[in-house]
């Protein structure tokens, strides 16, 4: 596929069709248009959107009382009623915002230093290693590194062991604060890249005007660093937050709780697909709103 | 602006921080691999390399491996041809609706999974569509298109129209160009597209629970089975470390392919 590269003259008739084909479209950019898009065109809109569209649909069907299947065309509210008038999923989606938005700040803390020390004082090689050491862990598979957070959490685990000489007990796998931990070490290299590059952008002569002009460090900081890294932090965010919003895997493995994508997950292995769908509309609209507000602030560049 | 030396120092004992807390985890699997004990407790009682005997022999973890290679492979290939003749258009042509293509190539991984896995879920039970392993492929695929797309684009934009030009003027026809001058161009983008797409797929699980079906596992879904059952804990130790190691290889490989750091980053 991508090694392949040249291949060599394949000979005859076929080769002959092809480079009819080929000059026939060199001069219509029009229909060059039209082969290369026609395919993904085809498998993102049907694919996809189609699949979010019968997702939609979904929503607002019927569930025949007796087979429990959904039945098409059949409309109802009664889905979106059940979520509103069950405090249930009103209390998980908080729950969900909430912890989502505290994983997003505080990957925006803990990536700052890091990002700010790769960017700005390290020596080129040492900037290559610390590079390569963000990156790894983000190649590392998902759920050996929650499986790992697992082990430590646990009851009789390293973070028990750790502090059990100051007569504290481990966390155990039932608290909700774990989720937060657990999902802010898991998408951290996700700010800490885009932070970094934002500020390896920030070019040196800005810093030093700054100065010149008589701002102390605190003060560039604050009035030049900062809103130019800013759209970078965002361009994180978007990762911190919307990985976090629809993760049901890490709620589940160290906390014990329930996040949006759990009872999504619940609803539609319970065969109660309206509700599973009506739900997951939530996510969407605030993926979608997230989205409208990022790219405002500028983070698709920086992305 | 020079930081100062207070500064500095407080930013490198934080850089080693972060990376501590980075690694420790890792760290501590690793160890657990060892683990001559069956139960979870830290530190480990004693070191054993019987685990790994016990997981290279398991039924389960190899079908699971076989399932998640097949699955990452046909993925990574539907996903660099869909990616790269998008990348083509958006990024070689001017049209109508092209700001949208763009956004919405970009949708599968910015909205969250668990939206793709309901949605996919629902569209294949909706056809009626068994599943297994072809649908699991769908819904890789479906979000590896992105990432192909978006190395190929950010490609396409550095490398300068200057030599297609001058392939065309020089009578060469289009294809005839691509093949020369533009894939040679995109090569070692294509193969930081393919190994990324391929690391997400063997990597999945919030969208493949919902396109698997109850038969067929891949090696994420064997790992979330297995870690509810105390036995199997052992051998899921094993398979951790074996993953932790493999995923070395790609940050090597595109290293050593693209010369530069920039494209091993997600």
């Amino acid at each position: 596929m991508a090694g392949s590269g040249i291949s060599g003259d394949t000979g005859g008739a076929k080769q002959g069709r092809g480079r009819r084909l080929a000059r026939w479209l060199h001069s219509r950019p029009r229909a060059q248009l039209w082969f290369l898009l026609t395919a993904p065109v085809l498998w993102i809109g049907l694919v996809y959107l189609g699949s979010l569209f019968i997702l939609l649909l979904n929503a607002f069907w019927a569930k025949d009382a007796f087979t429990g299947k959904v039945t098409p065309f059949d409309w109802t509210l009664k889905a979106v009623i059940d979520i509103a008038t069950h405090p249930v999923y009103v209390i998980v989606a908080g729950r969900t915002l909430l912890i989502a938005i505290l994983v997003t700040l505080t990957d925006a803390l803990l990536a700052f230093p890091i990002a700010y020390y790769m960017a700005r004082i390290a020596s080129p090689r040492r900037r290559g290693a610390l590079v390569i050491a963000v990156v790894l862990p983000l190649w590392a598979a998902y759920l050996v590194k929650t499986f790992a957070w697992r082990t430590i959490l646990q009851g009789n685990g390293f973070l028990s062991w750790v502090l059990s000489p100051f007569g504290i007990p481990g966390p155990g796998l039932d608290e909700l604060p774990n989720a937060w931990l657990v999902l802010s070490y898991l998408w951290l290299p996700y700010m800490i890249l885009p932070v970094y590059a934002g500020l390896e952008r920030i070019p040196n002569s800005l810093l030093e005007a700054s100065a010149d002009l008589g701002a102390r460090a605190g003060t560039t900081f604050r009035r030049v660093i900062l809103p130019l890294a800013f759209p970078a932090v965002v361009a994180g965010s978007i990762f911190t937050f919307s990985l976090s919003l629809g993760d049901y895997i890490v709620p589940d493995l160290v906390a014990d709780a329930k996040f949006i994508g759990n009872l999504i997950y619940d609803n539609s292995s319970l065969g109660n697909l309206p509700v599973a769908a009506a739900y997951s509309l939530f996510p969407i609209a605030i993926m979608l709103v997230y989205l409208f507000v990022a790219r405002r602030l500028g983070a698709f560049e920086s992305l | 602006m020079t930081e100062s030396g207070f500064t500095r120092t407080a930013l490198r004992i934080g850089t080693w921080l972060v990376l501590g807390f980075l690694y420790l985890p890792l760290v501590i699997l690793a160890v657990y691999a060892f683990n001559d004990s069956r139960a979870m407790a830290w530190p480990p009682p004693g070191l054993t390399l019987h685990w790994f005997a016990e997981a290279a022999a398991n039924p389960a973890v190899r079908a699971a491996f076989v399932n998640s290679i097949i699955a990452g492979s046909v993925a990574t290939a539907v996903a660099l041809v869909l990616g790269t003749l998008s990348a083509l258009a958006v990024q070689r042509f001017a049209f109508f609706g092209r700001e949208t293509i763009a956004f919405i190539l970009v949708l599968p991984i910015a909205l969250p999974g668990v939206i793709t896995g309901i949605a996919l879920q629902t569209t294949f039970k909706t056809m009626g569509l068994t599943f297994g392993l072809m649908t699991i492929v769908v819904g890789h695929a479906t979000f590896c298109v992105v990432i192909a797309y978006n190395n190929v684009v950010a490609r396409l934009r550095r490398l300068p129209r200057t030599p297609e030009e001058a392939s065309a003027d020089l009578g060469a026809d289009t294809w005839l160009t691509f093949r020369r001058i533009t894939l040679p161009g995109m090569r070692t983008a294509l193969l930081s597209g393919a190994l990324l797409s391929f690391a997400l797929s063997f990597d999945e699980i919030i969208v493949t629970l919902f396109t698997a079906g109850a038969g067929t596992q891949t090696i994420p879904i064997w790992i979330f089975t297995s870690i509810q059952r105390p036995t199997e804990l052992p051998v899921v130790n094993v398979v951790a470390l074996v993953l932790l190691l493999l995923s070395v290889v790609p940050v090597y490989l595109a290293q050593r392919i693209a010369g530069d750091t920039a494209a091993i980053t997600r």
